[in-house]
């Protein structure tokens, strides 16, 4: 058991499981193309379309490499750079919260299905666990600290803590995020909207309701500038 | 202090749901809350005071713990409901480079899919994945049986030596035959069931341990920070004092997460083996396996009334599982008095694992399989099912709150007779009922410390899992010493503080909040008697308010709340509080209608609305005991519709362990939900997380049978039970 990181021997045989690369490469695509797919509903489908493509393109692009070992990623997280050594299984979600610190964004089913580690990636909300960090470079990536400015809360986080739309808090920074995508692109959503957007995201202490009051009371501040 | 009177009183305490009374010393202290109606902070909206850490993503779950050099621990857990361990060769995982601890002398034999085998510490999560792959495990595969019904065959495979069948004995009391046999009765006769249910806390079950010498410091997600601490020191063999356990925020528990569990213990170990932080967090899987769930139960009923509608007679035989040892069982029957009662339930030994308290433990079970059988009934006998509770429930809290709701559903426009609508969608109303202890008890133990230069903190050894304990911890406080909330820092979710209790039964608001008060109200005497003869009054005449000391004693004199701390001195004030029963109350009484809408072609129930009304004596925090309403009612809702636990009869294998296939209600699912806060003048606090999730797919269940005219005997309602029992599959 000696310490040694940095060279590693080639992994063995991942014979029961579908690796967990292999099983992003295949399953990462559809979905963000699922993701996408929802929010194109809302927001402009032209540009979403374009998104998919480059999607595609370059998930197609990390199948043709076999990548063993580390690798060195820069990410451009909040508006700054990053550059980080990754194992290139490594997924968005665990780059960001083990290795630069930015736990707000949660890790729950770890497999696309609740939403908690919802990031956004040049602006539209993704599942952060479903997408490798070496994937991830070149895009702009916002998690949920970026939002507040100093003491200076988002809105929307103000609304979230005015309308108590917490509990636990577990899920809180995914929804936010998914409803932050939403303003940005629509300011003034409709109910439905606002539960479409977050139609990814799963909450068990039962919030949802306040969520929604959240998220059309933060439409309402940011139009009447605060 | 001075040597405090005390006197003995008997109480009631509630554990996991299991209320037992007690006698016990307490300090005999006059203490009341007095009306919210003078006061700023007591029975407002008070947004909680960790808002900002949470929104922010500031907030460190025990999940978000990095310490330099931490390692990472996973598990390796059995792929057979029921095996021997022949030999366990993890040779091949210790040479991994990078694997740091390797654990093995776990068990000889596993009882269910998912039961800790091995466990290992490596530099990275995914080096410790790959480690577990290199751990080859000998097993002799054992008879099994995962289904209750399968279980209790006689055929079965024994899967204790004392069988798969215990319990069974009849509660009895009145003549229920004869009850039964009266010419002037109704008999209704059917079989209910619930499914077990999983927790599905968001933020898994797990822990970080770091060893500093002899002293364990652990990070732990949980509902009791000091029964971590006592499974820990208990199982490591090292004294209480010398484990501290830590838990700032954590995201959720509903019953689960009381004690430290295997993956503590094997956490604290592979620290100490590997002399390096560890944290180990369960992977969603094993959290959906591994840790407990609400179990599931079958009743099978007799109910009977006389024809006016007077309840009778009750006969029930129920049984379920809680995997080896657990019980499921269920209080019935519920809520409604009924004169000849006979019970008789059977637990089951399965292959399972075993199941955990869930938020109400056992109740909503029985709301469903009463609440159903109570419409069933009044179907039978043509009487409108809200008239047959009002003429069966004496209490009288549920009385006015049974008008109130049905005035804001609308009741009257419910179907006079169920399924009369018309039509491809059709509408149904539906209500039934919760009642909870709610109660508190002695034992936490409170500090408030006023400083020199003003500065106020409480600190208490409680957890706060969501529910806004920290926020009306630091409110009490406020109230008492005319503050903003925001002056006080309430400190709690660390051992180093004073004793609290675990976190379950809905006891934590009626042990915590009188002792915090306690506390306060001593804080306020001391600083009272500083500031007297600055201020040249009696203490009895200066008041704390608006962050001020004001004197009103013929003249008006005051000193802002900083000038007068500076006569405290450079000890300032310390004061400890203890529990005073005159300041808590018990016995919480709820009522909750539904609206559906059922498509008749496709089976989908559609949840329209619910008016929840709920009583919790006095009221601290109005927007956090709202927000426990809408929680309940959402997991009630997800309970009627959405959830259930699948198992493999042929594998053991549990189907569903994850968050896709283990179906929770989404954004698009939810009703309107119309809170309604009954305003019940105790005067006292009562704990109130539990029962708004009691009612709610029992009303449910009554809704749609009302909308369809057939009923749905076993939950969750999916659309193939729906459109079974319309007759179209």
């Amino acid at each position: 058991m000696e310490d040694d990181r940095k060279n590693l021997p080639p992994e063995p045989p991942e014979d029961v499981n579908t690796s967990r690369r292999t099983f992003l490469r295949n399953l990462g695509v559809s979905t963000a193309l699922a993701s996408l797919l929802s929010s194109g509903a809302v927001l402009e489908e032209r540009r979403a379309r374009k998104a998919q493509a480059e999607t595609l393109q370059h998930a197609s692009q990390a199948q043709s490499a076999e990548i063993r070992g580390k690798s060195r990623i820069t990410l451009n997280v909040n508006g700054a750079a990053h550059t980080l050594e990754v194992e290139t299984r490594v997924t968005l979600l665990d780059a960001l919260r083990d290795q630069l610190g930015f736990t707000g964004t949660k890790r729950v089913c770890d497999r696309g299905s609740c939403g908690a580690c919802t990031v956004l990636l040049d602006g539209k909300p993704v599942y952060s666990c479903s997408m490798l960090a070496v994937d991830a470079q070149g895009r702009r990536i916002e998690t949920v600290e970026s939002l507040a400015q100093g003491e200076q809360l988002h809105p929307l986080q103000q609304a979230f803590i005015e309308r108590d739309a917490l509990m636990c808090g577990f899920c809180t920074p995914g929804f936010i995020m998914s409803l932050k995508a939403l303003l940005d692109q629509v300011p003034r959503p409709t109910l439905e909207q606002a539960k479409q957007a977050c139609a990814g995201n799963v909450c068990r202490c039962g919030t949802y309701n306040r969520i929604f009051e959240a998220a059309m009371e933060a439409s309402r501040r940011m139009r009447s500038g605060g | 202090m001075p040597q405090q009177r005390t006197k003995r009183i008997k109480t009631t305490i509630t554990v996991n749901g299991e209320t037992q009374e007690v006698e016990i010393e307490v300090p005999d202290i006059e203490a009341a809350w007095g009306d919210p109606a003078n006061m700023r902070w007591l029975g407002k909206r008070i947004p909680r005071v960790d808002g900002a850490d949470k929104v922010t993503g500031r907030a460190k779950y025990t999940y978000d713990i990095q310490l330099p050099g931490m390692l990472y621990a996973k598990i390796l857990r059995s792929p057979y409901p029921h095996a021997r361990i022949r030999s366990i060769d993890a040779s091949e995982a210790e040479k991994l480079p990078g694997v740091k601890a390797v654990i093995t002398d776990l068990t000889r034999e596993v009882n269910y899919v998912g039961e800790e085998v091995a466990a290992v510490a490596a530099v990275s999560e995914e080096i410790a994945r790959d480690a577990l792959k290199r751990i080859k495990v000998d097993y002799e595969p054992l008879p099994f049986v995962v289904d209750p019904e399968t279980a209790r065959e006689p055929s079965a495979p024994r899967v204790t030596q004392q069988g798969n069948v215990r319990g069974g004995n009849p509660q009895e009391r009145g003549d229920v035959d004869s009850a039964l046999s009266r010419s002037d009765v109704v008999v209704h006769e059917a079989t209910y069931s619930v499914p077990p249910r999983s927790h599905c806390c968001l933020e898994p079950h797990g822990l970080v341990c770091q060893w500093q010498g002899d002293k364990l410091i652990a990070w732990a997600s949980t509902q009791g920070i000091f029964s971590v601490r006592d499974e820990l020191a208990g199982a490591l063999g090292i004294p209480q004092g010398n484990v501290r356990v830590i838990c700032e925020h954590m995201g959720g528990g509903f019953g689960s997460k009381f004690g430290a569990g295997v993956e503590g213990v094997l956490c604290a170990r592979l620290a100490k083996m590997a002399n390096a932080p560890v944290k180990l967090m369960l992977e969603r899987e094993e959290e959906q396996l591994a840790s407990g769930y609400g179990p599931g139960v079958t009743a099978k009923v007799k109910i009977a009334a006389t024809r006016d509608g007077q309840l009778i007679a009750w006969d029930s035989e129920t049984h379920g599982t809680g995997g080896l040892w657990g019980s499921a069982s269920v209080p019935l029957p519920y809520i409604y008095p009924v004169a000849n009662v006979r019970t008789r339930h059977f637990d089951i030994s399965t292959n399972i694992g075993a199941s955990a308290a869930l938020r109400a433990p056992g109740h909503p079970q029985a709301s469903f399989i009463m609440e159903s059988a109570m419409d069933d009934l009044a179907h039978k006998l043509g009487i409108d099912p809200l008239e047959f509770r009002l003429k069966n429930d004496p209490n009288r809290v549920r009385q006015a709150e049974y008008r109130l709701g049905a005035e804001r559903i609308g009741w009257q426009r419910r179907n006079r007779v169920a399924g009369e609508g018309r039509g491809t969608v059709r509408r149904g109303l539906g209500m039934a009922s919760a009642v909870w202890g709610g109660g508190g008890g002695a034992g936490s133990r409170p500090t408030v410390r006023i400083a020199p230069d003003g500065s106020v903190e409480v600190r208490l050894g409680t957890q706060d899992l969501g529910t806004g304990t920290r926020t009306y911890v630091a409110a009490i406080v406020a109230e008492e010493l005319g503050l903003d909330v925001k002056q006080v820092k309430a400190l709690i979710g660390d051992t180093d503080y004073g004793y609290s209790g675990a976190s379950g039964g809905s006891t934590t608001a009626a042990s915590v909040a009188p002792a915090v008060k306690m506390a306060a109200m001593g804080a306020k005497e001391r600083l009272l008697a500083a500031v007297s003869q600055r201020l040249q009054a009696n203490p009895a005449n200066i008041v704390l308010a608006d962050g001020k000391v004001i004197a009103r004693n013929g003249v008006e004199r005051s000193l802002t709340w900083k000038q007068a701390c500076a006569l405290l001195g450079k000890e300032g004030i310390e004061v400890q509080g203890e529990w005073n029963p005159n300041l808590q109350g018990s016995g919480v009484a709820g009522c909750q209608f539904a609206e559906v809408e059922v498509d008749t072609e496709t089976g989908k129930v559609r949840v329209v609305k619910i008016v929840a009304v709920q009583d919790c004596g006095l009221v601290i925090n109005q927007l956090a005991v709202e927000s426990q309403v809408y929680g309940g009612v959402i997991q009630g809702l997800a309970m009627a519709l959405h959830e259930q636990r699948l198992y493999d009869e042929q594998t053991g294998r549990m189907l569903n362990p994850n968050l896709e296939e283990y179906k929770l209600p989404g954004s698009l699912d939810m009703p309107e939900i119309d809170v309604v806060l009954y305003d019940n003048p105790t005067g006292r606090v009562s704990g109130v997380g539990e029962p708004p999730v009691i009612p709610t797919a029992a009303a449910i269940g009554n809704a749609v049978f009302n909308a369809i005219g057939k009923r749905v005997h076993s939950l969750p309602i999916t659309p193939a039970k729906v459109l079974e029992a319309l007759g179209k599959v």
